[in-house]
């Protein structure tokens, strides 16, 4: 890397400080009487509409890390990365009518977070602090993966050192603490609309340079058949096709159990609006599919990640690296800049989940019962500001392989809050205890199966050495449970299943033994609409 | 007409309660059947323009998610 790209980096910073002026005057746009209660600043007065909510759920859930990461996991391994396009097609059909469901049902009782709805629906405290405790430990390590997104730009424009990403995140914190939800809601049509032009624009110039998509799969095809590691290739091994279809499974699952893309949710205004954005989100998956595809031209034109801080080389940078590579100055700035605004939105939004989740399910339920809608608001702000400077933290004091390990592990725990919440808005059968017992039984197998699996080093010469020990990815061979086989699942996979089964079995054993809560909600809530009677409007959900 | 004169409400002509049922959500399953067993798709050819067929058809696939999930909407709407 030689020296600073001067051009890059002040286009960069020109975007990045009008979108934080943007953030700041946020707190004014399309405000309520105040901003002093969570559902002004925490779900921005729950009054967003199809747009606002297209742009808010899509900049949240396409997060920076995801553009840089799914690319550079293309770029190593080849096909199984591709996993993130049918994950992201699956998850909307899936998940249509439990966000719906989840819509009326909040909006009736007035529900900030998912453990809230647990809360009301199983009559369990426990169960609701579990699946509350649950959100915070799996969203922090997300919002500390935005910061290594902004980190592999500023890497690529030869921006060294950690006073940047300091400065650039005590602007994010600052603007959240002022202006709630609507920051990054406003910031998302920016975010979005950059990320789209970038996209577009690069898988158009980029293969016409490189001569044709031909060119470009010739080469990763060739970087496969050389590379000794039998998982890796443009196609997917045999072993890896049952890995590749309940890694998109379990991921969908789990989309819409981390409470930062409820969030998105609740803070739609109607029922509709939910059910119309699951037909128009799909839009961001064509996007992903394109950028994953990023990863193979940067094969073709010959880029190699840079070294990071901690000796290896940083996939994370082949991205920004191709960016730089093929555009212009000033188109790169702008690329760099959609990637590391992209960084906020979600960091933004993340941070308020589980600063929400800690007031209402922690601060309100056992520290303060009687905190007004004013006491609550600050509670989550205050909260948001610590959320962030941890992961700061996380990030500049320690690998940041730990966040990503995390992240990793944390998508196998939100997954065991399934029963709890999802299977929560359907029925009731299952006793609230059982699925504690269920939530026990798949962290337990979550973390053994995820502990077990090492990453692996394949060297020319055939050798192959273990790299980590354990946490080395989410694909554990069924061959560790006794199977003759070398196929791989989705460690997720498992852990769901045993938690499904000990429900159903502490189910059956505890139904008419041993008491269960009493449910708040009833099954016309779920249904309900905007404007029905009994599904309150903000002035009555602001107490 | 003022508020009075409205008839009262019985049992026939109130609005049945609201249900989310409809054998149009069948649909729903169809997007996961094309994409979640990948031997129907793990190969390379036909290529398109160079892009391997495991690629462009997944990428055509989001399409079939984007079909189905509108149809299931605005039928969930006509009720």
């Amino acid at each position: 890397m030689d020296g600073i790209k001067g051009t890059e980096l002040a286009v960069f910073t020109v975007l990045f400080l009008a979108v934080s002026a943007l953030g700041f005057f946020a707190s004014r746009w399309r405000r309520g009487e105040s901003l002093e209660s969570l559902d002004e600043w925490g779900l921005g007065g729950r009054s967003f509409g199809g747009w606002i909510t297209w742009f808010l759920i899509g900049g949240d859930l396409y997060t920076a890390y995801t553009f840089v990461a799914v690319p550079a996991l293309v770029f190593g391994a080849g096909a199984i990365g591709f996993f993130a396009v049918p994950y992201t097609i699956v998850v909307y059909p899936i998940v249509f009518f439990v966000l719906a469901r989840m819509w009326s049902v909040s909006h009736v009782h007035g529900f900030v977070t998912p453990a809230d709805f647990v809360r009301a629906r199983s009559g369990s405290p426990t169960l609701a602090l579990l699946v509350a405790l649950t959100g915070i430990v799996a969203t922090m390590p997300y919002i500390a993966l935005q910061l290594v997104g902004i980190e592999a730009v500023l890497k690529a424009m030869g921006v060294t050192g950690h006073v940047p990403i300091i400065i650039a995140f005590t602007i994010l914190a600052a603007y959240t603490y002022n202006s709630g939800l609507r920051a990054p809601a406003l910031i998302a049509f920016v975010k979005d609309t950059l990320i789209y032009i970038v996209v577009l624009v690069a898988v158009v110039v980029i293969p016409y340079k490189l001569g044709g998509f031909d060119v470009i799969f010739a080469a990763a095809e060739k970087k496969f058949a050389e590379s000794p590691n039998p998982g890796d290739g443009i196609v997917l091994g045999g072993p890896a096709q049952l890995q590749y279809a309940t890694l998109a499974l379990g991921s969908a699952l789990a989309l819409f159990l981390y409470p930062h893309s409820l969030t998105g949710v609740f803070a739609a205004k109607s029922r509709d609006t939910v059910k119309k954005n699951m037909a128009a989100l799909p839009a961001y998956t064509f996007v992903l599919g394109l950028l994953a595809l990023l990863g193979y031209m940067a094969i073709a034109s010959g880029v190699k990640p840079l070294v990071g801080s901690n000796g290896k080389p940083d996939g994370n940078t082949v991205v920004p690296l191709l960016f730089d590579q093929q555009f212009p100055d000033w188109f790169a700035g702008v690329a760099f800049a959609a990637i590391g605004i992209g960084a906020l939105v979600p960091a933004a939004i993340m941070s308020i989940a589980a600063a929400n989740l800690w007031t209402r399910n922690i601060y309100k339920e056992y520290l303060n019962p009687d905190a007004t809608p004013k006491q609550e608001a600050r509670s989550s702000k205050l909260a948001s500001l610590v959320v962030k400077i941890g992961a700061l933290v996380a990030i500049l004091a320690l690998d940041p392989q730990f966040s990503i390990d995390l992240q990793l592990i944390g998508g196998v725990l939100v997954l065991q809050t399934l029963p709890a919440v999802a299977i929560g808005l359907y029925t009731r059968w299952l006793h609230s205890k059982a699925v504690i017992a269920g939530w026990a039984a798949g962290m337990a197998v979550g973390f053994w199966t995820l502990y077990q699996i090492p990453q692996k080093l394949f060297a020319a010469d055939g050798t192959v050495t273990v790299t980590k020990q354990h946490f080395g990815g989410s694909g554990f061979p069924l061959s560790e449970l006794g199977l003759d086989t070398k196929t791989t699942i989705y460690a997720g996979a498992l852990a769901t299943l045993a938690n499904l089964i000990v429900c159903v079995v502490g189910t059956l054993l505890l139904r008419g033994r041993v008491t269960d809560g009493v449910d708040a909600t009833s099954p016309a809530d779920y249904t309900a609409e905007a404007g029905d009677p009994g599904v309150k409007d903000l002035t009555e959900l602001v107490h | 007409m003022s508020i009075g004169q409205q008839p009262p409400r019985t049992g026939r002509d109130r609005p049945p309660p609201r249900s989310d049922k409809s054998p149009w959500n069948w649909l729903l399953l169809l997007p996961l059947l094309v994409t979640l067993y990948p031997p129907l798709y793990n190969r390379v050819t036909p290529e398109i323009a160079g892009v391997p067929f495991f690629y462009w058809y997944q990428l055509a696939a989001i399409s079939v998610g984007v079909v189905c999930t509108y149809a299931v909407y605005r039928a969930s709407r006509r009720r």
